[in-house]
């Protein structure tokens, strides 16, 4: 009988520094200028012990071990102001950094937190540990009908991936009734998977679980591909990621479009709906997988401006230099961690700059992002009075339902 | 096969485990209805003294150094050798880190049914088992031999096992224990220098609804607004987010508080057994079918998070007003 | 080399809402979600721990079960190194008497130094496996342990007693412990890796002998606890709640 070794000694070795050179355009990383751009946009730089560019400079002289007794990767937020801001195109995030919590995971080196959640994304196939049955409760508190595939038997114009949060969070599922009634009210054909969706996986990847994703991809391209639909939609810029960018280089060819982005096409059909509305300035963060990484800006503003009485302001930092919410690569599931290490909470800078601005409302269009900013304007002076709303929600409100 | 029923009673470090008063409640009811005495079986080593506070009819009583403290295998051979002279209708055993040790295996060397985690006997001398973490209840009846049934504490209070006056002693002869293959070498107390969580009057609970260690401080937080200490259930003990003598509940402490506030607690049996004597117990959970809420007399169906904040602050409130 | 075998479970998720079946005086398996006996689990991470600490074969056998597959991969994952699968259990759930004796005689041939398992299950109402295992190995049993070490021929374990007290207790090996908790959580392991030990192990198969579903003991009905006993549920939001608990607390003299 073989006897199963158990690796002792995780592997940040020459065998990794080669590895990154496989990943699409990895092999920039050996033009690094060692200009530290990538350290100094970093939101949680200043808590590594070994930010990105440093990182760099260490595996070019051979210092691989260290590397490994630090715990810096999990600061890192994945939120592509490092990739954005490389004046040499190096995918800082994709082939620096996610590759280094892979290998950080493999080695067994994962905080207690991220464990969970990844064990619950794994056996309920939602990081927050609810039963998959659940899936589709929120829908019972409407007074209409979510039509649901596997019930409906019938082909749908549009699939609507409602993703993790919007399905549980109490606070979030409010955004996707809100959607909902939205969808309902416009008379699109749509429906949803119920509790055969599985989270989409993006932020376990970039949290270093790529087996994870891999498997949750699969679960839902195999569930996606016995349902007819024109396109998929989703309130959830990471699932809409997962869909547009990485699901299809395991195969998985799915048309997805972020509701912003479904929602101009429809401006016509709602702005007849609105009503008198107030007036309010209203700040709008870009989450950073929308934006950044898809580069979408235009539409969730185009919506804002539509709606009656909002005066849209932008804040210091936005679009391509937006901040990080503080949830994304596994930061939904490292906030006990991430405190310890540095004090700070990315969302509360970012209310601080809505503060600046004078902002009325936070507007956002993740689903992460409610709990986590709302909180933020419990702990910020001049913010106790700050709404925080999904874009949606802002145009439901401003609609006679 | 005679009508009897028998508990063993527990003990550790010359104190009466209260799960013995507790099976002496449950085996009173089992023996009105089967019509034969309550027997205590007592195993020790000048530990006959022990006895004297249980209401039961009468004790058997079997002295050994090997009994002084309990270890399976000296227990096991005392029974099976004791059990097979009596033949009682029932054995009951605490389903402890003691009675549970014993009983399934006794119950496979002698062939006897076991029922476990029993905590009620109803008057038609149905055994009534809670199990699934609370979830399930089942209701069975004693098997037509000698049966074995473990009890979980919750179902009695101990006082309802307790008596002034003293029972008669049989005394039983001990089998051959040389060559035990179970030994204990000692026990080690727990770090001294911590506070007594059994001797507060309030408690704040925490399971693994805080999710995260850095939330402690909410429930510390509360627990000083309310003069109390923060204790917890199995799941924070096993992360080391808390001391083990922080835990409630099996193999943990147990605690009588006058106001006992759960945050996050879903409310399993070897959690609740420990808390089951509070006075007031306010239980706030986000899962509504939490069985913590089946032995709470105030409950809350919300993620605990959203509550904490406007909790702290309303109680703070309260607390200027009046100082002020 | 110190060979340990450890049995673990699936049972059900109580995650999930639990139903009976239509018989009255069982779980309805159908509509169960399984998920590992998280004592099992412990198990498993002490025998793991004890094999990177002194070396050891470590044998984990799981009755058949939706899922166990994918279960016996990621104890492979974490460095396990022969899995089996338990066959031939059927619709009900075997009493853990029948269960010990099958797993006893293949446990016999095995010869092992240590059996390791969960404590206890919490679905189980006809006693408690590893003790029931013991017995029929002839090897003596003591449960409720967070700590195992090895040293000729015994093994030093820590068992846990109400108020914190450990008792430090000496066995002669061969013998069967009941895991409470490991000396370290369970661990993580990359599912990449699981999926690997898919490709690279096997899991053998072997066939239990005919199993009991009934103990002698006559379960007469399962039931969910009645809603009456339940808490009187404050209702509001978390405004009003506070307010009403504050309240609570006055009327309790607590501010």
């Amino acid at each position: 009988m073989a006897v199963n070794d158990i690796p002792q000694h995780p592997p940040f070795t020459a065998e990794f520094k080669e590895s990154l050179f496989n990943i699409p355009e990895g092999e920039k990383i050996q033009t690094c200028l060692q200009c530290a751009c990538c350290s100094g946009v970093c939101p949680f730089g200043f808590a590594m012990e070994i930010p990105p560019g440093r990182m760099i400079a260490w595996m070019r002289a051979g210092i691989l071990d260290e590397m490994l007794e630090s715990d810096s990767v999990w600061m890192c937020v994945s939120c592509y102001a490092c990739t954005e801001v490389c004046p040499k195109g190096i995918p800082v995030t994709l082939a620096l950094m996610t590759r280094a919590k892979e290998e950080a995971l493999l080695a067994g080196n994962v905080p207690t937190e991220l464990q969970s959640a990844l064990e619950f994304s794994d056996q309920y196939s939602n990081p927050l540990g609810e039963s998959s049955r659940k899936r589709a409760d929120w829908a019972e508190e409407l007074d209409f009908e979510i039509p649901i595939i596997r019930k409906v038997k019938r082909p749908v114009d549009v699939l609507w991936f409602v993703g993790d949060y919007a399905s549980y969070h109490p606070r979030v599922k409010n955004v996707t009734k809100a959607f909902a009634i939205l969808l309902n009210k416009l008379g699109i054909d749509f429906g949803i998977l119920g509790s055969d969706e599985h989270s989409d996986g993006d932020s376990q990847r970039l949290a270093g679980e790529r087996g994870l994703f891999e498997k949750l991809a699969e679960k839902n391209a195999k569930i996606l591909s016995r349902c007819e639909f024109n396109e998929i939609i989703t309130t959830d810029p990471h699932a809409y990621n997962a869909f547009k960018n990485e699901y299809p280089q395991l195969g998985f060819d799915f048309p997805v479009r972020h509701y912003t982005e479904f929602l101009v096409d429809h401006l016509d059909e709602i702005t007849p709906l609105f009503k008198e509305n107030g007036k309010a300035k209203v700040a709008f963060h870009d989450p950073c997988y929308l934006g950044r990484v898809n580069k979408i800006y235009e539409a969730p503003r185009q919506l804002i401006e539509a709606i009656p009485g909002v005066e849209l302001v932008e804040m210091a930092h936005n679009k391509s230099t937006s901040l990080c919410c503080g949830g994304g690569g596994g930061g939904m599931w490292l906030d006990g961690f991430r405190w310890e290490k540095a004090e700070y909470r990315l969302s509360e800078w970012r209310i601080k700059e809505a503060v600046a601005v004078k902002a009325d409302i936070l507007a956002v269009s993740c689903p992460y992002e409610p709990p986590r900013f709302e909180d933020a304007t419990k702990a910020i002076a001049g913010a106790k009075k700050m709404l925080v709303k999904d874009i949606v929600e802002l145009i439901v409100d401003a609609i006679d339902i | 096969m005679t009508q009897d029923i028998f508990l063993l009673i527990e003990h550790i470090q010359g104190q009466v485990s209260d799960i013995s008063y507790i099976m002496t409640a449950a085996a009173r009811k089992l023996a009105q209805k089967e019509g034969g005495s309550v027997i205590g079986i007592l195993l020790g080593s000048g530990a006959e003294h022990l006895k004297d506070t249980l209401a039961v009819d009468k004790v058997i009583y079997c002295d050994h150094p090997a009994l002084a403290e309990f270890t399976s295998d000296a227990y096991e051979r005392t029974l099976v050798s004791l059990l097979t002279e009596y033949s009682p209708r029932a054995v009951l055993f605490g389903n402890t880190t003691l009675g549970a040790d014993v009983s399934s295996s006794l119950s496979t060397n002698m062939e006897f049914p076991i029922v476990s985690s029993c905590i009620e006997v109803t008057e038609s001398g149905s055994l009534i088992s809670q199990i699934c973490g609370g979830k399930i209840m089942v209701e069975s009846q004693l098997a037509d031999k000698t049966t074995l049934i473990t009890v979980n504490p919750g179902g009695y209070k101990p006082e309802a096992g307790q008596s002034d006056s003293t029972p008669e002693t049989i005394k039983f002869s001990p089998p051959d224990l040389e060559n035990l293959k179970v030994k204990l070498s000692q026990y080690i107390e727990p770090d001294i220098g911590d506070v007594d969580i059994s001797q507060e009057k309030v408690l704040v609970g925490i399971g693994r609804g805080i999710q995260r260690e850095d939330n402690i401080e909410l429930a510390e937080k509360l627990a000083e607004l309310l003069g109390g200490e923060v204790c917890a259930s199995r799941p924070v003990i096993d992360q080391g987010w808390l001391p083990t003598s922080r835990l409630v509940g099996k193999s943990g402490k147990t605690v009588k508080p006058n106001l006992y506030i759960s945050l996050g607690i879903s409310g399993a049996t070897e959690h609740t057994e420990g808390v089951i004597d509070s006075k007031t117990i306010i239980a706030i959970n986000s899962d509504p079918d939490a069985p913590i809420f089946d032995i709470a007399q105030y409950g809350i169906e919300v993620d605990l998070f959203d509550l904490i904040d406007p909790l702290l602050e309303q109680i703070e409130s309260v607390k200027n007003e009046s100082s002020g | 080399m110190t060979e340990i075998v450890v049995i673990a479970r699936l049972v059900p998720d109580l995650v999930e809402e639990l139903e009976i079946a239509p018989s009255g005086t069982a779980l309805d398996l159908s509509w169960l979600r399984v998920i590992i006996n998280e004592f099992d689990n412990h198990a498993i991470e002490q025998a793991i721990i004890l094999k990177e600490r002194s070396g050891a074969t470590v044998t984990i056998i799981s009755p058949e079960a939706e899922g166990v597959e994918d279960m016996l991969f990621t104890t492979a994952a974490k460095g396990a190194d022969r899995l089996i699968k338990l066959t031939g259990i059927g619709e009900e759930k075997p009493t853990n008497l029948s269960l010990a004796q099958t797993l006893a005689t293949m446990i016999k041939e095995m010869n092992p130094d240590l059996v390791l398992n969960g404590v206890q299950a919490h679905d189980d109402i006809t006693g408690d496996l590893a003790p029931q295992l013991a017995q029929l190995l002839d090897m003596p049993y003591v449960g409720y342990i967070s700590g195992v070490s090895l040293d000729g021929g015994k093994a030093k374990a820590y068992k846990e007693y109400p108020g914190g007290i450990l008792a430090e207790m000496e066995i002669n090996l061969p013998a069967v412990l009941g895991i409470q908790s490991s000396e370290e959580p369970p661990r993580y392991v990359a599912i990449s890796k699981v999926r690997q030990m898919m490709n690279s192990t096997s899991i053998e198969e072997i066939q239990s002998s005919e199993l009991e579903t009934e103990s002698g003991v006559v379960i007469k009905r399962m039931y969910l606890p009645e809603a009456a006993e339940r808490a009187e549920m404050l209702e509001g939001d978390e405004k009003e709640v506070a307010t009403k608990i504050t309240s609570i607390l006055q009327d309790l003299g607590l501010l």
